[in-house]
């Protein structure tokens, strides 16, 4: 809602984190936002609570304690068992207007951008799309939220001083997830689905999973990630190779996707996904800014490509110049087999 | 069917340079193109028209020189375009943006589906489909892959997933924005190029269709860009390994090793 004076914000406490839940699981990005929630909750002296909704949800909500959760607000209904953001937005849009939180964060996920620009309309609320920084301003309570626009050339810093709650999504593995604490406890509060929630409604009718989709490639500690300089399917192989030694999974640019010789859910970047590996090896990638967004937050890069002077190659921790048909097969011979 | 494509002129992105003095955005010079997501969008239109008739009707919020994308649509099977273009717009973020977008469709009329794409390339925030639909209060579906079915009154819909994807029914009105997965789209004909050139664009304005004054431009959107500035450089040296692809490979694994990663 629109705020008129600064007595109309102090209306507004806490810090909640909309968490997502497939198949029974908590996501990691909900871990990662509740250790995002944390500080900034702590700034303003209030609390982070965890919201989650769906079917089937209530047994995991309390462990989302360790991870920092104060409060719990599960709304466990059959009615969202399948994904119903309609259903989802108007649940979400009461709580909001009931329990009045600060700041509402959520996932930018297939699912966290289809419900959470929904809620924001419907509440009058300021929403910023992929932060991959939250800060508080002391003054006056306002969220701070840096994202990259234009393609990841820039960096913009947004607030939103005149309406409340302030709304952001963080993609997942841009944050990092806190280390549990098992012995930490959250209240739980339960809130129900009204008929008129659920009056509007799309039905789902069959949902399948696909247990290679892109989360692989996110989970892994290792990523062997391919540029045009790959030149065709084959060198996508040699890549596997090299992955399948490390134990890791191979990723892919923007130019090695659109030549087709690697699926879509493999590309790291801006229209990719975002990853945050203990090593990212870039083989024949020139690092353009879109690419780099996706990966740059990895623990330690490495490029292997024969122009030492390439923005990958300026940035990488380590950078081996040569021909990846050499320096590739070179890597394989000297790891031995697992 | 009554189908409005909801469309954006963006930047090329790929030449988007800071400028290093006013650390702004250089717009001048930079080509304005048609957001490639939307290509998708125009195409499913017209394949859903040639199954079950009706209109086609690309909208687009944006300035005057935003008819060419409109006239690109045209040219490749939209019917009509509507541009919709004042100065009290401006500054419109995608609260702003998907409300007067929203109170457009509601002006065309009749409307039964709206199609967006997934993104714009230059906000990339995907929040403008979803903000149109909540606005009119229809039912939505994101990310959709492919249509498995149509009827007069509803679809059947893949909405993909990170994890997979599933299938849903919505009956219409509803909106949907469309990944690349969706379809091919075609390359314009000679007769779509002059149907384009021909076509008149209208130009409307919020206060023709209705739209409250204080929801609009920048005093009706939410957020405020405060500050922009070069993405910071990663900190750290590079240790150059140029010798022998077999030296290279080696002193490699040895430094894994001594990081334990191997
Ligand atoms: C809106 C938008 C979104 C985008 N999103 C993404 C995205 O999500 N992900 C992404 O990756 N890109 C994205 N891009 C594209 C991006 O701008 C680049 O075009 C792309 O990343 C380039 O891929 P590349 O590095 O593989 O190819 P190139 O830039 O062509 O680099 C190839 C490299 O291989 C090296 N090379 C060639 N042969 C050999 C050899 N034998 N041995 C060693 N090295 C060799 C060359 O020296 C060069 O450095 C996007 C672009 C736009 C406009
Ligand atoms: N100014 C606009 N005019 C018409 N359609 C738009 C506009 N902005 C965004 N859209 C539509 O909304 C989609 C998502 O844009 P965005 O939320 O900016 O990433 C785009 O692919 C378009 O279909």
């Amino acid at each position: 809602m629109q705020i008129r004076s600064e007595s109309d914000k102090a209306g507004f406490r806490n810090v909640w984190v909309v968490a997502e839940v497939l198949s029974g699981k908590v996501q990691p990005v909900t871990h990662e936002l509740l250790g995002a929630a944390r500080p900034l909750a702590d700034a303003r002296g209030s609390e982070v609570w965890a919201v989650v909704l769906g079917s089937g949800v209530a047994d995991g909500a309390p462990a989302l304690a360790a991870y920092g959760a104060d409060a719990v607000v599960v709304v466990d209904d059959a009615r969202l068992a399948g994904f119903t953001d309609e259903v989802e937005a108007r649940v979400l849009c009461r709580l909001i207007d009931e329990h009045r939180p600060e700041i509402v964060l959520c996932g930018a996920t297939t699912r966290g951008r289809a419900l959470i620009p929904r809620v924001a309309v419907m509440a009058r609320a300021g929403l910023t799309a992929d932060c991959t920084e939250l800060g508080i301003d002391p003054e006056n309570g306002d969220l701070l939220q840096t994202r990259p626009a234009f393609g990841g050339n820039i960096l913009a810093t947004i607030r939103c001083s005149s309406h409340r709650p302030q709304m952001s999504t963080v993609r997942p593995r841009v944050m990092k997830a806190p280390a549990p604490d098992p012995s930490r406890r959250a209240r739980i509060l339960r809130a129900d689905v009204t008929p008129s929630d659920a009056s509007l409604l799309k039905r789902v009718v069959e949902v399948f999973h696909d247990a290679n989709a892109a989360f692989n490639l996110a989970d892994a500690p290792i990523i062997v990630s391919g540029g045009r300089g790959m030149k065709g399917p084959d060198g996508f192989e040699l890549l596997k190779r090299l992955a399948a030694r490390v134990g890791g999974a191979v990723g892919a640019s923007r130019a090695a996707v659109d030549a087709g010789w690697i699926p879509y859910t493999h590309q790291v970047g801006q229209t990719g996904q975002t990853v945050q590996t203990q090593v990212y090896v870039a083989c024949a990638i020139s690092g353009q800014i879109q690419h780099l967004v996706g990966m740059q937050s990895s623990d330690l890069i490495v490029a292997i490509d024969k122009n030492p002077d390439t923005p990958m190659m300026k940035m990488a921790d380590i950078a081996v110049v040569g021909d990846v048909f050499e320096v590739v097969p070179a890597l394989i011979d000297e790891i031995p087999k697992l | 069917m009554k189908i409005v494509v909801c469309i954006k002129q963006v930047p090329a992105t790929s030449d988007a340079k800071i400028d290093p003095e006013t650390k702004r955005i250089v717009r001048e010079g930079v080509k304005a193109v048609l957001n490639p997501f939307d290509t998708y969008a125009v195409e499913e239109a017209v394949q859903l028209r040639a199954r079950f008739g009706g209109e086609v009707i690309a909208l687009t919020m944006g300035p005057e020189r935003a008819a060419i994308a409109l006239k690109e649509c045209i040219s490749v099977g939209a019917d009509r375009g509507v541009l919709h273009a004042d100065r009290a717009i401006a500054g419109s973020d995608t609260w702003a943006t998907s409300y007067v977008l929203s109170q457009a469709i509601l002006a065309i009329g009749g409307v039964d589906l709206v199609l967006c794409g997934k993104q714009a390339i230059d906000g990339d925030t995907a929040q403008v489909g979803p903000g149109i639909a909540a606005h009119l209060g229809w039912l939505q579906a994101t990310y959709v892959m492919k249509v498995d079915d149509a009827t007069a009154t509803g679809l059947r819909v893949r909405r993909m997933h990170e994890d997979g994807y599933d299938v849903c029914d919505v009956d219409f009105p509803a909106v949907l924005t469309v990944v690349k997965d969706i379809n091919v789209p075609r390359i314009p004909t000679l007769r779509g190029r002059l149907a384009a050139e021909k076509a008149e664009i209208p130009v409307w304005k919020p206060a023709d269709i209705g739209c409250a004054p204080e929801l609009i431009g920048l005093d009706g959107s939410p957020t405020r860009v405060v500050r922009t500035q070069p993405p910071p450089p990663r900190s750290g040296t590079t240790t150059v390994l140029d010798g022998s692809a077999r030296d290279s490979a080696r002193a490699l694994v040895a430094e894994l090793r001594r990081r334990s990663i191997l």
